[in-house]
């Protein structure tokens, strides 16, 4: 067990070390540097040599990058070029609160509403809630998140004004972009479990607890939805990937000042450090939720857990 | 009836009873798809999206880009199916032109994930031993990247235009579909059947042809199904937070964009392509399920 | 005379996509205290259907559509799902054939045993329930019950799950255990072993048994009657010596003929030539006409009736009929 962690976190660093260089060298390919503005242009060249060498830029691609790498060990992502002076994981992590809030929300409302559906319309199979729940399910999957999200805000907010447009002034502001961000999570948390519902209610120990003679609700409950939940664990990690890139949109619709609308704004600013600095902590944090996931996995699942089992 | 107790005439054939006619798997994937109607619906759908897509912007004497500052915003009408936009752009055309785009880059993107994933998977579970165990390694370093950002870096750096996007989606989609092929080959290797057509004489390149193949196509097939709606989503999102697509041009994506920023006065122009955008997931998804569950040889009751 | 189950009559349908499958056409047997009855048959003979009903466990496509199931002269036939969960478990218990997958993978052994104590033996505390599950552990030859009550069931070898699944059915002191081919999917040692233990549970516990086989071995190893079944009908039933002995239908004699002997070496099996017939549209003579080596016309347009040959040895055949004795010389 603890063998197989350690595989897996030297898996993770190799996986952020190619993704880090790979971001490294492709910021540096960048059309354009930070400082394309007019203000720039007017200083005298002395001016300008001394603000590349503040940020480092003057030396050679090879040499930066090291020197990156070696900040970055020492939890150093350099300076925003947008936020002038700021450190980028100042940046980042004064940003941190409104997306985590709403991808909470977002993941609970996906499991309790899910599941729900999910569970119900497997155990009443080809039935009109059945039905529902598969297109409530394509629905949640095929709408994207951002038109969902601008719907949403048209009619809730705007036409009918029950929410606010956006911003982030009270605990409202959260709702509307909360369920926006959870339609993905919802859709394919029911459809999973229903599917997984389907085949377990197929096996024979169902039929075994019917021959006990337990009420389908108890047949259903103990048996059938408790093995069909261990799995759904696992597909966390495409939720997860899921909720971040619908933050970028979702941030934005709504005007949150969260880390998915910092993102796309580095990006139109062309802000290296903060770009980088968001693609690592995405990246770890989404490869980290996939190592959590397996590590909880195989201890929920005594099948897994206790892995010494004779076959006979 | 006492005369009946004599020798009977039995027929050879009566002995034995098929239960059910002889199908190949594709066949019977077939059928149980046509009964799915749900997906032969969608089927039909997407085909009549595809076709309005070539032959609607040809057919209009509308240009995607000409402007007329005198029709701005006009609701749809026999004038304009769609309407106008804020450029005073028609909208009809504009939408089945994006469409246009949108559907070839998807498409053209799951073409490159196929050949890219299907080769690198293939020549993995085939060549297997140590040029296996490699390759697998780099697959699961690569599988842990989230698209997504990739995808976006990408972008930012080359050139805006359609082959910037299809190679920035084809570049991180293909992992998926080498690690489903590989799975898919190596699962079928090692099972009996194949062991039976070794034992029957069969030779290495027959088993790959016969055997192999026709049930790795399914999962292929499934796979590439599920492709084209996310790079479909994957465009129009780029395109919405504005590094995909560029105005003039028109995809599904830009599209949408425009129609956010004026709807609060003018809904018409975001709901088309929302619908049209909707509708081709949709139908894309459906049809995948359905696929798969008419592929799925334990659904043969 | 009231019998501990008799059924009558049981007719069942299955309705599938392509039309209604007739599965048991009318058939009859009886089941009397502290005797084991074996159901004998191909797949597709409708024996486990026949089983499925009496428990009320029909597949949700299936349904009695005749005659009658009495459990000491009760009709379960016409008994709600509510009525029938206070019977399953405690008056007939079911096992069914494969171990592997009959108990739940995320449940300890110990407590699916409790599970069936929960649901009918209110009047029994925790301690008094664990303890009873124990003492069952210990009966069905499981060693460490204390420790086996705590293992899930892939720590135990498939023999050892089966011993389970038996404590499980007989917890509740069962008037009939009903086991749907308990044998077929383990090793040959270990299935002497399972038949054991049932009869010498069946000796304790004093419950009638049920069983299911294809295998004719099983049956003389364990049951005092057998009844066997074809094309959805019985075909014959019998004491299982009289059935070894003096066979009576060209079925059973088939099927006894194709057991392979030690002795016969070298040549062809014997086997019954053909398939079994469709129940979508079931020949309308007798089932096994088609493959019987001594058909007649009337076989095949009128379904033989049920005739007495023996001292309670019934067999659906036209060959016992009077009007067949020149035609059986």
């Amino acid at each position: 067990m603890i063998k197989y962690i350690c595989k897996r976190l030297v898996y993770l660093a190799l996986t952020l070390w190619v993704i880090v260089t790979a971001t490294f060298f492709l910021m540096k390919k960048l059309p354009g540097s930070p400082f394309d503005s007019e203000r720039f242009n007017m200083m005298s060249a002395q001016q300008q040599q001394a603000i590349l060498e503040q940020y480092g830029l003057n030396e050679s691609v090879p040499r930066q990058y090291v020197k990156y790498m070696g900040n970055i060990l020492h939890g150093d992502f350099g300076t925003s070029f947008t936020y002038t002076g700021q450190k980028v994981s100042t940046v980042i992590g004064g940003r941190i609160g409104p997306s985590a809030l709403i991808g909470l929300q977002a993941v609970l409302i996906g499991l309790a509403v899910g599941l729900t559906l999910g569970i119900i319309a497997a155990w009443r199979h080809n039935s009109g809630i059945d039905y529902f729940t598969m297109i409530v399910a394509v629905l949640g999957v095929s709408v994207p998140n951002f038109v969902a999200a601008a719907l949403l805000q048209y009619y809730v907010a705007l036409k009918w004004g029950i929410l606010p447009v956006g911003f982030w002034t009270d605990w409202k502001c959260s709702v509307l972009p909360s369920i926006a961000l959870s339609f993905s999570a919802t859709a394919m948390i029911a459809r999973f479990i229903r599917t997984e519902m389907l085949e377990v209610l197929e096996q024979d120990y169902i039929v075994t607890a019917k021959a006990k003679g337990l009420s389908p609700m108890k047949v259903l409950i103990r048996h059938a939805v408790r093995n069909s939940i261990i799995p759904v664990v696992t597909i966390l990690g495409p939720i997860v990937v899921n909720l971040l890139t619908g933050s970028l949109a979702v941030e934005n619709i709504y005007t949150i000042p969260g880390i998915g609308s910092l993102f796309v704004d580095s990006i139109k600013a062309n802000d290296y450090s903060t770009i980088m600095g968001i693609t690592i902590f995405y990246s770890a944090f989404y490869i980290f939720v996939v190592l959590i996931v397996d590590i909880a996995y195989s201890l929920i699942d005594p099948r897994i857990r206790l892995a010494a089992g004779k076959e006979g | 009836m006492d005369e009946l107790f004599v020798k009977a005439y039995v027929d050879e054939s009566e002995k034995e009873h098929i239960a059910r006619p002889n199908l190949t798997a594709l066949q019977d994937g077939w059928l149980r798809l046509k009964k799915n109607k749900a997906a032969v619906v969608c089927l039909f759908t997407l085909i009549a999206i595809g076709l309005l897509a070539i032959l609607a912007p040809e057919f209009s004497r509308y240009s995607y880009k000409e402007t007329n500052y005198d029709i701005i915003y006009q609701i749809p009408s026999m004038e304009h199916f769609f309407g106008t936009d804020q450029f005073g752009r028609d909208l009809w055309v504009r939408t089945w032109m994006g469409t246009r785009i949108s559907l070839l880059i998807a498409f053209v993107a799951a073409l490159l994930d196929l050949t890219l994933g299907v080769t690198y998977g293939a020549v993995s579970a085939l060549a297997g031993g140590k040029v296996d165990a490699v390759m697998q390694r780099i697959i699961e370093v690569l599988v842990g990247i989230p698209h997504l950002i990739i995808v976006i870096l990408l972008m930012m750096v080359m050139p805006a235009g359609i082959w910037t996007i299809v190679v920035a989606l084809s570049i991180t989609g293909w992992v998926n579909m080498a690690r489903l092929v590989r799975g898919s080959i190596l699962k079928l290797k090692n099972q009996e059947f194949v062991l039976a057509a070794r034992v029957l004489g069969t030779s290495t390149a027959g088993i790959i042809w016969k055997h192999l193949i026709p049930n790795t196509v399914g999962v292929i097939v499934i796979n590439a199904m599920f492709t084209i709606p996310s790079a479909i989503f994957t465009e129009a999102f780029l395109s919405f937070i504005g590094i995909g697509m560029q105005e003039p041009k028109a995809s599904l994506g830009v599209l949408i964009n425009n129609g956010y920023q004026v709807l609060r006065n003018f809904p018409h122009v975001l709901i088309f392509p929302a619908i049209v955008i909707v509708l081709i997931m949709v139908c894309f998804s459906i049809l995948g399920d359905g696929l798969r569950d008419a592929l799925d040889p334990r659904m043969r009751k | 005379m009231s019998r501990l189950l008799e059924v009558n009559q049981l007719q069942v349908h299955i309705r599938t996509q392509h039309g209604i499958v007739q599965a048991v056409r009318g058939i009859s047997f009886y089941l009397d205290e502290q005797e084991t009855l074996a159901i004998v048959g191909e797949s597709g003979s409708g024996k486990s259907i026949s089983v499925k009903s009496i428990m009320g466990l029909l597949p949700k496509n299936g349904k009695i559509v005749g005659g009658s199931i009495l459990l000491e002269g009760k009709d379960l036939s016409k008994y709600s799902e509510r009525q029938m969960q206070t019977i399953r478990g405690s008056d007939i218990s079911m096992i069914f054939q494969d171990p592997m997958t009959s108990l739940n993978p995320t449940m300890t052994i110990g407590k699916q045993i409790v599970e069936v104590l929960k649901e009918h033996r209110k009047d029994m505390t925790k301690t008094q329930m664990k303890d009873r599950a124990l003492e069952l552990i210990s009966l069905v030859g499981i060693s460490n019950p204390e420790t086996r009550f705590d293992q899930y069931p892939h720590q135990l070898s498939g023999g050892m799950r089966q011993r389970v699944v038996i404590a499980v059915a007989l917890a509740c002191d069962p008037k009939i255990l009903i086991a749907d081919e308990p044998t077929t999917a383990l090793d040959v040692t270990i299935q002497a072993q399972i038949l054991d233990l049932m009869k010498d549970l069946q000796k304790k516990i004093k419950t009638s048994i049920i069983i299911i086989t294809h295998n004719l071995g099983v049956v003389a190893n364990i049951a005092d009657r057998v009844a066997v079944m074809y094309g959805g009908q019985l075909v014959e039933s019998a004491d299982v010596r009289e059935l070894f002995y003096q066979t009576e239908h060209p079925y059973t004699k088939g099927l006894l003929a194709s057991i392979p002997k030690a002795s016969h070496k070298g040549g062809e099996l014997t086997a019954i030539h053909g398939t079994p017939p469709d129940l979508m549209d079931p020949p309308k003579g007798c089932p096994f006409a088609a493959r019987c080596t001594k058909t007649m016309e009337v076989c095949r347009q009128y379904p033989p009736e049920d005739m007495l040959c023996g001292e309670s040895h019934h067999a659906r055949c036209w060959l016992l009929d009077e009007r067949a004795k020149a035609f059986r010389e």
